[in-house]
C-alpha cells in the first residue's frame, strides 16, 4: 500500500541477515549481550513484537479459524466438525447468494469508478495549483472521511427518504403530489452513498503519486513541444497511475463488504453480499454457511484485485 | 490561480463532502418531527431531550470507556510498531508491516465475525472487551501512519549525542525521544479515541448486552417520531469528532515540526 505517511512495506535487504548471523556467530562470551542489543535486527523485532503479535492473535488467527469453520457444518446449535465443501457448494450455486455477490462486485466497481474519476482532477488542483495552504486543504478533505461512518450514510437517508428532505421540501412547496419513491431503497442510492462516503479516500494516494512527479520532467516536455494537454498524457498520467491503482483498490476491497449503507438505504432491492453474511451469523444461525460466504467474498475480491493490478500494468506497458 | 475551472470544481468537490453531513445539524435545531425544508423555528428541544434519556447517557458513558482503553492501548502498540518501522530493518518487516496495516482495507465485517467465532469458541462472553479488542486492532494503523509523521524525520544524532555523553538509554528516551515526539502520541491518542467513538461495525456484532453510542443510534433509526432526537445526538458527536481531529492534526504537525519533516506530508494517511 502507499501511504503518505511512509510506512514502508518494503522487505529489507539480505545484507542485513547476514549481520544478525555474524553477530550471533561469533562466541565471546563476555560481548555477547551487549552485541545482540546493539543488533539492529534484533532491537526491531523486539520493538515490533507486541504490535505484531496483537495482529496475529486478533486478526490473522481469527481469519484463519473463520477459513477451517467455513468447511465445518451446523445444524440448530450443533457444530459438525467433519470437513466437507457444502457450504462453498451452496454459496456458490444458490442464485440468492449469487445474486448479491455480483451485485457487491458490481456496486463496487461503479462506485470505485465514480471516486476515483471525481477525485483525480481534485488531487491534480491540490498538487499542481495549490502552494499555500496545501495542508489545511487535505485537512479540509479527510475531515469528513474521519467522522462517524453510519451518520454519514444516515444522512443520505434523510435527504433521500419517503419524507425525507427532498420528498418533504418538495411536496410543501407543492411541485410534487406524491412523495418519490425511487429516490432511496434501490442500487442507485447504495452508489451515490458509498461514492460520497469514501470520495476523501481516493484523492489521497492520487495527490501522493502527484506530488512524486519531477516537475522538471514536465518542464523538459514543454520545451520540446508538448502542449498541456499531451504532455499530461504522456507523463502525468503515466507516473501517477500507481496513485491510481491505489486509490481504485483502498475503495474497492471495502465496499464490497458494506453492510451500512446497503443495509440503511439499499433496501430489498439494494442489499449487498455482506448483509447476508450479517444474516447467517444472526437470525439464520448457520455460521459455516456464513463464514463461507465471507471466504468466497474476500478470495473474489482478492482475484479482482489482482486482475485489476495486472491488466492497468499490461495496458500502461502497451501504451510506453 | 491560471486555470479557474479547475478551483471552481475544488470547491464544489468540497461542498459536495459537506453538504450532505450538515443536513443533521440543521434539521437538528428544526421545531418539527419532520424532516424537511422550509425549516418550521429554531429550538433546542431535541437536545434537552437528551439531556433526560438515561440509555442514551449510559451508551456514551460505554462508548467512553470502550474508546479510552482503545486509544491508550492501540497508541501503546502504535509506537512500538512506528518506531520499529521508521527505526530499525529486520527480516520479515514487510510482511508484518502488512499484516499489521491489513484493517486499513480488509471489510469491517470480516473483522467482525472472525473475532465473534473465536470469541465465543473459547468460551468468552460479548462485552465492552470485546469491542474494545476489536476497536485496537482497527485503530493501530492510524495510530502508526500518525505516529509515522513524527518518527520518520526524526534526527537520530540527538539519540546519539546523548548516548556519547554519559546518559543511559532510559534516560535518552526521557529526556531527548520523549519531549519531541510527545505531540505525535498526544495526535494519535485523539485520532484512536475518535475512531472507537465512531465505531459501528465491530461494536454491532461484538458488544453483547451493552450497547455503545453509534449502536444506540442505530436502534433508534427504526423509530420515525425519535428521529429529531437522533439528529441532535448525531449532531453533537459529529461535533465531538471534528473537533478532537482538529486538535489531534495540530499536534501532529507540530510534532512533524519538532522531529524535522515536513508538516504538510503524511499524518492521515
Amino acid at each position: 500500500m502507499t501511504s503518505a505517511s511512509g510506512v514502508p512495506v518494503i522487505g529489507i535487504p539480505l545484507s542485513e541477515a547476514a549481520v544478525i548471523q555474524a553477530g550471533t556467530g561469533e562466541g565471546a562470551s563476555s560481548g555477547w549481550r551487549a552485541r545482540l542489543w546493539r543488533s539492529e535486527a534484533l532491537r526491531g523485532f523486539a520493538l515490533i513484537s507486541p504490535t505484531f503479535l496483537y495482529a496475529l492473535l486478533l486478526l490473522l488467527a481469527p481469519i484463519l479459524v473463520i477459513i477451517v469453520f467455513s468447511f465445518w457444518t451446523q445444524s440448530y446449535l450443533e457444530i459438525d466438525r467433519t470437513a466437507t465443501f457444502v457450504n462453498y457448494i451452496e454459496a456458490w450455486t444458490d442464485p440468492l447468494y449469487r445474486i448479491l455477490m455480483f451485485r457487491s462486485l458490481g456496486v463496487s466497481a461503479v462506485v470505485t469508478l465514480f471516486t476515483v474519476l471525481l477525485a483525480y482532477p481534485m488531487a491534480y488542483y491540490l498538487s499542481f495549483k495549490v502552494d499555500q495552504r496545501k495542508a489545511l486543504w487535505l485537512f479540509l478533505i479527510t475531515i469528513p472521511f474521519w467522522t462517524s461512518y453510519l451518520l454519514r450514510v444516515f444522512a443520505w437517508k434523510i435527504i433521500l427518504g419517503y419524507n425525507g428532505a427532498i420528498n418533504a421540501s418538495l411536496m410543501e412547496l407543492g411541485i410534487i403530489a406524491q412523495p418519490m419513491e425511487f429516490l432511496l431503497y434501490n442500487v442507485n442510492s447504495v452508489v451515490i452513498t458509498l461514492a460520497h462516503a469514501w470520495a476523501p479516500f481516493a484523492i489521497l494516494p492520487i495527490f501522493v503519486s502527484l506530488e512524486k512527479i519531477d516537475r522538471s520532467l514536465l518542464e523538459a516536455a514543454t520545451d520540446l513541444g508538448d502542449g498541456a494537454l499531451r504532455r499530461f498524457l504522456r507523463i502525468t498520467l503515466p507516473l501517477s497511475l500507481p496513485g491510481v491503482i491505489a486509490a481504485a483498490l483502498i475503495v474497492f476491497i471495502p465496499t464490497v463488504g458494506d453492510y451500512i449503507t446497503p443495509r440503511l438505504v439499499g433496501g430489498k432491492d439494494g442489499l449487498m453480499i455482506s448483509n447476508m453474511i450479517q444474516v447467517q451469523f444472526g437470525k439464520a444461525n448457520n455460521w459455516p454457511l456464513g463464514a463461507a460466504l465471507a471466504v468466497s467474498m474476500m478470495m473474489i475480491v482478492a482475484a479482482a484485485s489482482l486482475a485489476f493490478v495486472g491488466l492497468t500494468r499490461l495496458l500502461s506497458s502497451r501504451i510506453r | 490561480m491560471k486555470i479557474r475551472p479547475l478551483s471552481i470544481y475544488a470547491f464544489l468537490y468540497l461542498a459536495f463532502l459537506y453538504v450532505p453531513v450538515l443536513f443533521l445539524p440543521i434539521f437538528s435545531f428544526n421545531d418539527s418531527a419532520i424532516v424537511a425544508f422550509p425549516i418550521q423555528g429554531l429550538t433546542t428541544r431535541w437536545y434537552e431531550n437528551l439531556w433526560a434519556n438515561d440509555v442514551m447517557q449510559g451508551a456514551l458513558w460505554n462508548s467512553l470507556r470502550v474508546a479510552v482503553a482503545c486509544s491508550v492501548i492501540a497508541t501503546i502498540l502504535g509506537i512500538c510498531g512506528a518506531r520499529a518501522l521508521t527505526r530499525y530493518h529486520f527480516p520479515g518487516k514487510g510482511g508484518m508491516a502488512a499484516l499489521i496495516m491489513l484493517p486499513l482495507v480488509l471489510p469491517e465485517i470480516i473483522i467482525a465475525i472472525s473475532l465473534l467465532v473465536v470469541l465465543l469458541q473459547l468460551g468468552f462472553n460479548l462485552s465492552l472487551i470485546s469491542v474494545t479488542l476489536g476497536h485496537i486492532l482497527m485503530a493501530v494503523p492510524f495510530s502508526i501512519a500518525v505516529l509515522s509523521s513524527s518518527f520518520e524525520g526524526f534526527d537520530r544524532s540527538l539519540e546519539e549525542a546523548s548516548l556519547d555523553l554519559g546518559e543511559g538509554p532510559a534516560v535518552t528516551f526521557f529526556r531527548v525521544t520523549l519531549p519531541i515526539v510527545a505531540p505525535g502520541i498526544l495526535s494519535s491518542l485523539l485520532v484512536t479515541f475518535t475512531i472507537s467513538l465512531d465505531e459501528f461495525i465491530v461494536a454491532f456484532f461484538l458488544s453483547g448486552t451493552e450497547p455503545t453510542l453509534p449502536i444506540y443510534i442505530w436502534s433508534q433509526l427504526r423509530f420515525t417520531a425519535k428521529l429529531p432526537d437522533v439528529l441532535a445526538l448525531g449532531s453533537l458527536l459529529l461535533l465531538a469528532s471534528v473537533v478532537l481531529l482538529s486538535v489531534a492534526e495540530v499536534m501532529r504537525r507540530r510534532a512533524a515540526k519538532r522531529a524535522g519533516a515536513d508538516p504538510a506530508s503524511g499524518g492521515f494517511l
